[in-house]
């Protein structure tokens, strides 16, 4: 925001405070993302919505294609429900359905996935359906420090970009420098490297996938991790070079299994590697159905380390 | 219009039990007892209870994030609300759904809502059902001065004037969407006017007055269930806590929370008024506050020996039936 004048934030309470007696910084965003923007920025950059989510999607959508670099705070992706068409019909296919003549620069920033007993309807990854979608890019950071490289890369982006923050990672640190640098998308990270097995995970699943790995190398067994970063696009011949080399794959993702992530990292693998494959692949993510509320039902229902420890010994059973 | 005795003890005694369910609710969050997201109801009480008066088990409310005192004020089983918020496998959803899914069907509650303004066209549908059934029924949907901007919000009001189906839009006017003041988010100096533009009477309390919310809903209520199509209710009232237990509230003014707690509390408005009509006595009062007490006091007690969920019980309840049908 300080070296372009065209990148604005919008969204509900991403300052707070809007029309009241008290502080003007009052919120920062529902896990205080944005806390202290307003004081640099001011409201005409920092602007606080009404919850109308349609109308400042679509906008974000509108601005963007007339010259701005908006980025727009969904809070919880699950309110994606009622603002989808500006997305996936509108902002999503500008691009190819006016022949290639316009552009879409707009970031959409989303909390997403469980871990915080919140029940059915804010608790969704739903990245693994927005990377079914031609024309959006989206992006699933695990860390910190990819968090700050993969938005500057989203923000300086031409195309509409939807950045998914998995939201238990928000309390989990890391080292971050203070200056610029981007991560390019469709480069994935190989967070651990290994010869037995690859495991591929995303968002929250990345620092559960390694703890599994860590503790199985008391055993004798080392893993490839890669964490994709970017869903869309995917780094596919970082997963392929990789089965190849192990002939083993896990892919983990805490979505339900149908249509989504883990079935289609399974199914590159199956289709391009499968000469490679040395026994099953096996998918570790949720059971298909809502997430439940009580956090006993919801430690059980999302991945956790020793489902990823089971399936990688699956593979070498 | 009067009412009766019966009807003012019961009044006073759901108020007193929103009240209480939710300073304790309050209290076992900061124990770290209860987990999840939670939106405490209290200082709003008289506008659940002064609808829900006119209202028997076979209508239908549905309520939003901050539902308890809709579901309590419309007859749920208090005791299983607080299992539920608990997570307890014996609440009244089993522990899936949580405060902001709290729902206790039997009694015609079609549930508190995660989803800002996913009620009102629910409640069309509702309302729609009792008309095409000619059974007299009304659908209210309680909704807050920041859903109302909602386009989902916009949809319903306008399908129900053109269908004229017996749907009650209640609006209630916190001052605040979440940290956003409702003079900065509606655009219009209006929304009475606004939202009568759709086609409806809006009748306006002081929502933290059980009796001027009785009257006007009474008459919005009347409306819709003589056959005369939608309606609303329109007050206004203060909530005592954040938006969400653990909020900061930064956005008050200086002495706007204890101007609200001293001067638009709707137990002590009640209070007063009795004290004036006689009608009650404080001793019934305080005997009412008493059984209240106790009452939300087993309720804790019984939530924390409840049973717990078990990990198969996750997929149990997605569907009626699954798989291949013959
Ligand atoms: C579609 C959607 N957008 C945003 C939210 C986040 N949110 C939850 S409650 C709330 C404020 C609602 O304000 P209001 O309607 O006035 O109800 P109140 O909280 O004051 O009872 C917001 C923005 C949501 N749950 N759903
Ligand atoms: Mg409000």
């Amino acid at each position: 925001m300080r070296t372009d004048p065209d990148v604005f934030l919008m969204g509900e309470d991403v300052s707070g405070g809007a029309g009241c007696d008290g502080e003007d910084d009052a919120f920062g965003g529902a896990f205080g993302q944005y806390k202290g923007l307003v004081k640099e920025f001011g409201r005409e950059r920092i602007i606080d919505t009404p919850i109308t989510e349609s109308a400042f999607i679509g906008a974000a959508g509108g601005a963007a294609a007339t010259g701005m670099r908006p980025i727009v705070d969904l809070m919880f992706v699950d309110f994606i429900g009622v603002c989808f068409d500006q997305i996936f019909n509108q902002m999503a296919k500008f691009r190819y359905m006016f022949g290639g003549k316009s552009r879409c620069p707009a970031v959409i920033r989303f909390s997403a996935g469980g871990g915080f007993s919140a029940a059915g309807q804010h608790s969704q990854a739903m990245y693994q359906v927005m990377t079914s979608f031609p024309g959006l890019k989206v992006v699933v950071p695990s860390n910190a420090y990819d968090a700050k490289g993969l938005l500057l890369s989203a923000i300086q982006d031409d195309d509409p970009v939807l950045f998914f923050e998995p939201k238990v990672l928000y309390q989990e640190t890391a080292e971050v420098p203070d200056e610029m640098y981007t991560i390019p998308f469709g480069q994935a990270n190989f967070v651990r490297e290994g010869d037995d097995v690859t495991v591929v995970a995303f968002g929250q699943m990345v620092p559960k996938a390694a703890a599994a790995i860590d503790a199985l190398a008391a055993e004798g067994i080392s893993c490839d991790l890669i964490d994709p970063r970017t869903t869309s696009p995917l780094d596919e011949a970082a997963i392929l070079e990789s089965v190849r080399a192990t002939g083993r794959l896990v892919v983990v993702d805490e979505a339900p299994p149908r249509c989504g992530l883990t079935a289609d990292i399974a199914g590159l693998a199956a289709d391009k590697a499968f000469s490679s494959l040395k026994g099953p692949i096996k998918q570790v993510c949720a059971p298909h159905s809502p997430t439940p509320f009580s956090p006993e039902l919801e430690a059980a229902y999302i991945p956790n380390a020793d489902k990823i420890t089971a399936a990688i010994k699956a593979t070498l059973a | 219009m009067s009412i009766s005795k019966e009807s003012l003890l019961h009044a006073y005694r759901t108020m007193k039990t929103i009240r209480e369910f939710e300073e304790r609710v309050h209290a076992e969050i900061m124990n770290g007892q209860i987990p999840g997201f939670t939106h405490l109801y209290t200082g709003q009480e008289a506008n659940a209870v002064g609808v829900c008066a006119h209202l028997d088990e076979s209508d239908t409310i549905i309520s939003t994030h901050r539902g308890h005192g809709h579901c309590i004020a419309k007859g749920a089983d208090v005791s299983g609300m607080m299992k539920e918020l608990f997570g307890s496998s014996e609440g009244l959803c089993k522990g899936k759904g949580g405060s902001m899914h709290v729902a206790d069907i039997d009694k015609g509650i079609l549930g508190a809502n995660g989803i800002v303004a996913g009620g009102p066209p629910i409640s069309v549908g509702s309302a729609l059902a009792a008309k095409i059934r000619k059974n007299g029924k009304v659908a209210v949907s309680f909704s807050g001065d920041g859903s109302v901007n909602q386009g989902t919000c916009f949809e319903a009001m306008n399908m129900a004037v053109v269908l004229q189906v017996p749907a009650v839009f209640v609006i209630e006017n916190n001052y605040y969407s979440e940290h956003t003041h409702i003079d900065y988010a509606v655009g219009c100096n209006d929304l009475k006017a606004r939202t009568e533009a759709f086609g409806f009477p809006v009748f306006v309390a002081d929502g933290a007055d059980f009796f001027a919310v009785h009257e006007a809903a009474g008459k919005a209520i009347a409306h819709a269930r003589a056959g005369n199509g939608p309606a609303g209710v329109f007050a206004e009232q203060g909530r005592y806590h954040g938006h969400f237990v653990g909020d900061p509230q930064a956005y008050r003014g200086e002495g706007e929370l204890e101007n609200l707690r001293e001067n638009h509390d709707p137990l002590k408005v009640f209070r007063q008024h009795m004290a004036t009509s006689g009608e009650l006595s404080e001793g019934e009062l305080d005997a009412i506050d008493a059984e209240v007490m106790a009452e939300i006091e087993q309720s804790v007690v019984d939530a924390k020996a409840a049973a717990r969920p078990t990990p198969e019980q996750v997929t149990a309840d997605v569907y009626i039936q699954y798989g291949a049908t013959a």
